[in-house]
């Protein structure tokens, strides 16, 4: 009467606690950690903050894509509002650092809220559209209104003091704060994924029509992951803002929304280092091929294909798969 | 509210009163009716099967009960409250809860997490983001306990994308009765199924029928003839013939429109 084996076959069954797989992934993180800390002292900080800020933006949306089962086209809107925000906050109104990137991150979330309640009611390729639809109603706005500067954007912003008092001038000082920011924002992402909301979350993305037969009202799930991916990007603009000392309009245009795509996808969407990895790759790629001029996008979108081709998965998620252990 | 006999669970219900009432239930397709003016009355504590040939409308009138699908005309009572308009997640929390023809459960979940996520659910702790997810450990025994109860036990660590094709439906109904529903809903739950996991899946639902109403829709008729009370026959998306097995295997009609036409 009964079939198949008793036991569960080798291989398939998850041999990992979860607090296995905790004790591993803080592991990871104290020691990526530990390369950050030293990195600036023989790496170019501004580089190194480029990477920490398109690792946040990367991993916020990578909350959305992998982990709630949501293709957004357009997180430039949120990085790239956020951005704007930040940048005239500081500039114009002469706030602190750390209010001008919590009113700019602010931004961000109404922006979501507003943006992810309309888009949540509809599906798959309609849903990347309509985010679409809105970050290029955000970056026509951007054009035309008078405070985003237009064609130039806000520059020169001043990285002014923090809490009024340390100098964020010294790029040391100022990747320290920014290290802060990401890290503290990296593991309220982790912290999401791993929570009884991330598992509700997880069940909506795998099977929605039968999370909603048990009875979970799969809308605010979304709507809830939306606003908090959009704010995370936010955080991410905001802190780039001040980085550049600039908010322009590629920080609000659609190819910076393919960007954050093309990073999550090449590190592994679905999995918490991917992110981090695909914007290391992507940022550093961007950076040593400067020279090549324009050439840089037709490598980019060589490199990516090719690694969409040769491992579907990303960097991180072939890594996992190997090591059999969620990463 | 005649009859009256203590549930397996200890409390008292009333045999016999209509648990699930559908009236006129249409729905239309532009144009086409799939579901054309549906009566179905679903007693209480009773296991009550949907037939009918492919395109009958069992699934449709399966959506349009669950609420998955807005019906175009027509009213449905569930516990003596009108749910015609209530969200699909809103009837799972009255107790009704359905399960899917293809089976549905959370692939890149274990099968042990696959339980908790309905035992979460109703704890208040579903929208905690700030929370790590250890506080769900507290499930694990419960959890546990309905694995065992469908004989999954030793697979609770396993990805459930990788049972195999009976043992999904098995996790599906282990999820399914942590809700600890009044009313169960199961569309075609021995769909593509071998005999041996046939076997096993019927003397589970005999299980958890003690104390709850079902109504499934299913093709194979010897499962309906041994597990079913009552019989409703769909045939073009009317009801044709309603009552036990026996009548409705002698009914003319339904030999004509069904059972003939299946031993043709």
């Amino acid at each position: 009467m009964v079939t198949g084996p008793e036991t569960a076959p080798a291989g398939i069954s998850v041999p990992v606690t979860a607090t296995g797989a905790a004790r591993l992934h803080l592991a990871i993180f104290a020691v990526a950690l530990a390369l950050a800390l030293a990195a600036p002292f023989f790496l170019y900080p501004v580089f190194l903050m480029k990477v920490l800020c398109f690792a946040l933006f990367a991993s916020a949306f990578n909350l959305l894509l992998g982990y709630g089962g949501l293709l957004s086209f357009g997180h430039a809107a949120y990085f790239g509002s956020a951005s704007y925000v930040a940048a005239h906050a500081a500039k114009v109104w002469g706030l602190t650092p750390e209010l001008a990137i919590l009113l700019g991150t602010g931004a961000a979330a109404v922006l979501g809220v507003v943006f992810g309640a309309l888009a949540i009611r509809r599906q798959g390729i309609y849903f990347a559209m309509v985010t679409l639809a809105f970050a290029q109603m955000v970056y026509f706005f951007s054009l035309q209104a008078p405070f985003t500067g237009g064609e130039d954007g806000i520059q020169s912003v001043p990285r002014g003091r923090l809490f009024g008092m340390i100098s964020l001038g010294p790029d040391i000082n100022l990747y320290f704060f920014v290290l802060a920011i990401v890290v503290g924002g990296l593991l309220l992402i982790y912290r999401i994924i791993h929570s009884p909301f991330g598992q509700v979350l997880k069940a909506i993305r795998d099977n929605e029509p039968r999370a909603v037969s048990l009875g979970y009202r799969a809308n605010r799930y979304k709507l809830a992951v939306f606003v908090m991916s959009a704010t995370l990007a936010g955080l991410a603009g905001a802190t780039k803002a001040l980085v550049f000392q600039l908010a322009s309009l590629t920080d609000v245009y659609w190819t910076m929304s393919g960007e954050v795509v093309l990073i999550t996808l090449l590190g592994g969407m679905g999995t918490v280092f991917g992110p981090i990895v695909g914007a290391a790759i992507v940022v550093t790629m961007q950076n040593y091929f400067a020279g090549f001029g324009a050439w840089v996008t037709v490598i980019q979108g060589t490199i990516f294909v090719i690694g969409v081709l040769l491992f579907r998965e990303g960097v991180v998620g072939i890594l996992a798969r190997w090591l059999r252990r969620p990463l | 509210m005649t009859d009256r006999r203590p549930r397996a669970a200890g409390g008292e219900v009333s045999i016999g009163q209509d648990v699930l009432v559908a009236r006129g239930l249409t729905r239309e397709f532009s144009g086409f009716v799939a579901v054309d003016g549906v009566d179905l009355s679903v007693r209480k504590e009773s296991i009550h099967a949907l037939i009918g040939p492919n395109g009958a409308g069992k699934t449709t009138c399966f959506n349009l009960l669950t609420r998955f699908l807005e019906p175009t005309r027509g009213s449905i009572v569930y516990d003596g409250r009108d749910i015609t308009r209530m969200a699909a997640a809103d009837v799972a929390r009255l107790g009704m809860v359905r399960s899917f023809q293809i089976s549905a459960v959370f692939p890149n979940m274990t099968a042990l997490e696959n339980v908790r996520i309905a035992l979460q659910r109703g704890r208040g702790d579903s929208f905690d983001f700030w929370r790590s997810d250890r506080v769900l450990s507290r499930y694990n025994d419960r959890a546990l306990a309905l694995l065992d109860e469908v004989g999954l036990g030793a697979f609770a660590g396993t990805a459930a994308w990788a049972l195999p094709y009976g043992r999904k439906r098995a996790l599906e109904i282990a999820t399914t009765l942590a809700l600890e529903p009044q009313m169960l809903l199961l569309d075609e739950p021995m769909a593509g199924m071998a005999q041996e996991d046939i076997e096993r899946i019927s003397q589970l639902i005999r299980r958890i029928a003690r104390g709850r109403t079902i109504l499934m829709v299913e093709h194979n008729l010897s499962v309906v003839s041994s597990l079913s009370d009552t019989i409703t026959v769909l045939a073009r998306g009317k009801v044709l013939a309603e009552g036990d097995y026996d009548a409705i295997s002698r009914d003319e009609r339904v030999i004509e429109a069904y059972i003939g036409a299946a031993h043709a």
